[in-house]
């Protein structure tokens, strides 16, 4: 089926990938604050182990931010998740130390209390009716209380080695260059299957996007797994980022779950009118995020050593400000899980960088509140124009 | 002359939404402006009252011959424009009192003065005969007499020149009647009122003169006594229109819809809002549900799609069959497809493109169960799009963006996708200027004419005359007639619907 009115290249980003103009301004401004960063500290920022630094730090922000954008694109929010992390990373480090169980079950341990700490949430704010915010913000309170509770304030080692590399690991030289040349032959396929649609489409298309489409994204995954390899190779955490990346990706944008989701937070009541089940889909999205919420407590907790009680504070401001740095709206219907990880790799910017520069604490908290509250403004003032 | 509007030109990026309009009202008339959707009449009520302020648009506003500069509605208000808009704009958790004096409570040294600001309320409460507690809160008013409280507020500003944009599209006959009489006396009285709607009964009862848009400029101004219908839509269209319902040659079939005793009560107060409904319909047939608002026919069919939150008891069959129907979900699974009331609120998610909203009531067949198939999505949306005539660029274009006519179209669209055995419409041709609704008419007529049995609730009594082949009458949530389309006349309609007979 051909178009009478061949459509403008425009709209077809909007089908493959969500990529409006939000996005652009947020690679734009990473870039930048790159530049900057790399030119006031004579170069560090961008030295291959600083990088490397900063995408490990940027690892648990980034899986959680995935998470927190599926719960709030519905229109909701979950506040624990710093203290589910913080409950799960504790109850894993607690089964293979206390309990001598093994890698494996440790580990579902922990993502299976993740995900039913979710439903929980999910059911309480999907048929009980009370607001997310105040399910969240009790879970906050009670699932702190449970880890210092059953941990009873003592920090619990990390024993098993194989817990140990899920944080603290890097691959091998030859899989990073594997992985590059995987995502490469990835790239150009989809880029070639976006060639052949846009014909299909009707829209005018010349090679030399579709080379462009192809080459930019691979001298990127090129670039990266190049710096990495140089200071010790892919960290297995930003490994595990990437898959749940890729996995998130795909259920926003390319499933009937996805779809929904964006259904229900463009407009709850059109949704239900138009047949979709709106408290299952809140369930799901909790138990989502309890998954990765434990996910994220455990690399942390595999990084770290050890789980202590107080582990995960405030890990769900920095998710939620991902989130809404890289373009989601609080009120649900608008957003992507590409653009949460821009964010988290935006914030870890910040911090590695002002680290750098021997910013004191307080100097890193308040300028990181001004940025947030400046990209939103700046996204408010965009919307309006357009 | 009271007002004068000349030469008024306003764009907006790659639209010329007013160009070179000239529009003028004298005191003690009512002078209507009709248009289709689009034709500019809003953005004109817009530029008056402000809220495009002088510096955004061309040409000259003169109120009493003196010229006005509006920066913004306090300046309008200040010189005496009122205007009531289509949207209302009421805070539904606010009193009605509270409401009409928004923002100027009367106050003493800035303390609000609540008793008077009652006793005001209750007087001009009465002067439009509304039986309404001044406290009550809007949100808890039927829509008709919110509308009504927000002429109250207009009121209240002692306007000169008063807007009124579709004042009646949510009003019952009484309420309407109530408004006319407003009207007339504010007539007598020496206030000019622009009276905007799409209901040319009502402007040829009630105007002084007729003014037609199309395309931003102005066609023309005639005496209302020196025209008729014919030729203001003419003006109107650009073209002649003669036949706007399609003619009465179709034959139903077999029945394949059917409820029995249908009850539905008020999850909170017990009442019953739908009380003891049976109807049939058949396969080619169109069913006309008339009523007044707040007879409990939209109650029916959101009954019906399972999407009810009270207490609902009755019998549904399907082809014969009895189903249990809990939720919009199993309601589609049976081939039951609905085009609800207000499609901005229920029908459309307006921040996505026309392609997903299509697609949403029946992605899982439409696209895929769990992995969506763009591709297959696009042929069956782009035949969708053509059949109803959708105008728009492309498929990818945003809903939010269209007109009214296209966006009914696209909710139409949505259910006929799933390719439902029976469909129901909830006024579906609200808000839609005459080109488009006779667009709609004509989709109704194909779509019973191939077999669909469409059930179809409207306020319009010309519309339910003009395609049903049968018409049901509700009162008070009980059917009180059933009507051929040879038996069907306004007056036996009317008279059903009012308990007047």
């Amino acid at each position: 089926m051909s178009e009478s009115n061949p459509e403008k290249s425009g709209g077809l980003k909007e089908i493959f990938g969500n990529l409006d103009w939000r996005t652009y301004t947020m690679v734009f401004a990473l870039i930048l604050i790159w530049i900057i960063f790399a030119t006031t500290t004579n170069g560090v920022f961008l030295e291959a182990r600083n990088l490397s630094n900063l995408m490990r730090q940027a690892t648990i922000t980034g899986v959680l931010a995935v998470g927190m954008l599926m719960v709030i694109l519905p229109g909701h929010i979950d506040l624990s998740i710093g203290s589910v992390a913080g409950l799960t990373g504790g109850l894993a480090a607690i089964s293979q130390a206390w309990l001598g169980y093994g890698f494996i079950p440790s580990l579902l341990i922990g993502i299976l209390a993740g995900v039913l700490i979710g439903a929980i949430h999910g059911v309480l704010v999907a048929y009980a009716n009370i607001p997310a915010f105040i399910v969240t913000l009790g879970g906050l309170l009670a699932w702190r209380g449970a880890i210092k509770g059953i941990s009873q304030g003592n920090t619990v080692p990390v024993n098993l080695p194989e817990f140990k590399n899920i944080g603290q690991c890097y691959l091998r030289k030859e899989v990073g260059w594997g992985l590059a040349i995987a995502a490469i032959l990835a790239i150009v396929f989809f880029a070639y299957r976006r060639f052949q649609a846009q014909k299909r489409y009707g829209v005018e298309q010349n090679t030399a996007t579709l080379i462009t489409r192809a080459l930019v994204p691979s001298a990127l995954a090129i670039a990266f797994i190049y710096v990495l390899n140089q200071y010790a190779g892919v960290p297995v955490p930003v490994v595990i980022w990437i898959v749940v990346a890729i996995i998130g990706i795909f259920l926003t944008q390319n499933t009937t779950f996805g779809r929904y989701l964006y259904a229900i937070g463009g407009n709850p009541e059109a949704a239900r009118l138009s047949g979709i089940n709106i408290k299952r889909y809140v369930v799901a999205v909790f138990c989502i995020m309890g998954a990765l919420a434990a996910l994220g407590g455990i690399i942390y907790t595999a990084r770290v050593g050890s789980a202590a009680p107080d582990a995960g504070r405030l890990l769900e401001l920095d998710a939620i400000a991902a989130c809404v740095i890289g373009g989601t709206s609080l009120m649900g219907g608008r957003g992507t899980v590409f653009g949460a990880i821009l964010g988290a790799i935006f914030m870890a910017s910040l911090d590695n960088g002002m680290s750098l520069k021997n910013f004191e604490d307080f100097t890193q908290d308040i300028v990181k509140g001004v940025i947030l509250v400046a990209a939103v403004g700046l996204d408010m003032i965009g919307r309006k124009r357009s | 002359m009271l007002l004068q509007m000349r030469d008024i030109t306003k764009s907006f990026p790659g639209v010329r939404a007013l160009d070179g309009v000239t529009f003028d009202l004298a005191a003690g008339e009512i002078h209507a402006l009709v248009g289709e959707n689009g034709a500019g009449k809003s953005t004109l009520m817009k530029v008056l009252s402000g809220v495009y302020p002088a510096s955004e648009h061309g040409g000259e506003i003169y109120i009493d011959g003196k010229q006005q500069r509006f920066n913004g509605i306090r300046d309008s208000e200040a010189a005496g424009v009122a205007i009531i808009f289509q949207e209302l704009s009421l805070v539904p958790e606010m009193t009605v009192g509270e409401n009409i004096f928004l923002g100027r409570e009367p106050r003493t040294f800035g303390v609000i003065q609540w008793n008077e600001l009652y006793r005001r309320a209750t007087e001009l409460l009465e002067q439009l005969h509304l039986p309404i507690n001044p406290r009550t809160a809007v949100g808890q008013l039927g829509i008709g007499q919110q509308q009504l409280v927000e002429i109250a507020k207009a009121l209240s500003q002692k306007a000169r020149i008063l807007v009124l944009d579709e004042p009646t599209a949510a009003l019952t006959e009484t309420e309407v009647e109530t408004l006319v009489k407003i009207l007339e006396d504010l007539r007598a009285r020496g206030v000019g009122m622009i009276y905007i709607s799409h209901k040319l009964d009502e402007v040829f009862r009630l105007s002084n003169r007729i003014t037609v848009l199309r395309d931003g400029k102005t066609i023309d101004t005639t005496a209302t006594a020196e025209t008729n219908e014919a030729q203001v839509i003419a003006k109107m269209v650009g073209r002649e229109v003669n036949q706007i319902y399609p003619p009465d040659t179709r034959t139903p079939v077999d029945v394949v819809f059917e409820v029995d005793n249908l009850t539905v009560q008020d999850p909170h107060t017990g009442k019953k809002l739908v009380d003891n409904v049976s109807f049939q319909v058949k396969r080619g047939e169109v069913l006309g549900v008339a009523g007044l608002m707040g007879a409990g026919r939209s109650d029916l069919l959101m009954a019906i799609f399972g999407a009810h939150a009270g207490k609902v008891s009755g019998q549904i069959l399907v082809e014969g069959k009895a189903v249990a129907i809990a939720s919009p979900n199993e309601a589609i699974a049976h081939g039951i497809g609905f085009v609800t009331e207000d499609r901005k609120r229920y029908g459309l998610v307006l921040e996505q493109e026309i392609l997903k909203n299509m697609t949403l009531a029946g992605l899982k067949h439409l696209s895929g169960r769990f992995v969506t198939n763009l591709d297959k999505e696009t042929e069956l949306g782009g035949k969708a799009m053509k059949e109803l005539r959708v105008k728009a660029n492309s498929l990818f274009t945003v809903v939010g963006t269209l007109s009214g006519g296209n966006q009914q179209k696209v909710v139409l669209a949505k259910w006929l996708l799933n390719n439902p055995k029976v469909l129901f419409l909830d006024e579906p041709t609200r808000g839609i200027d005459i080109g488009a609704k006779q667009e709609i008419y004509t989709q109704i007529d194909k779509l019973a004419r191939e077999g669909l049995a469409i059930v179809m609730v409207s306020s319009e009594l010309p519309e339910v005359l003009g395609l049903s082949d049968r018409v049901l009458i509700l009162r008070e949530g009980k059917v009180t007639g059933e009507f051929t389309r040879k038996e069907a006349t306004p007056e036996n309609v009317m008279a059903r619907a009012t308990g007047s007979f």
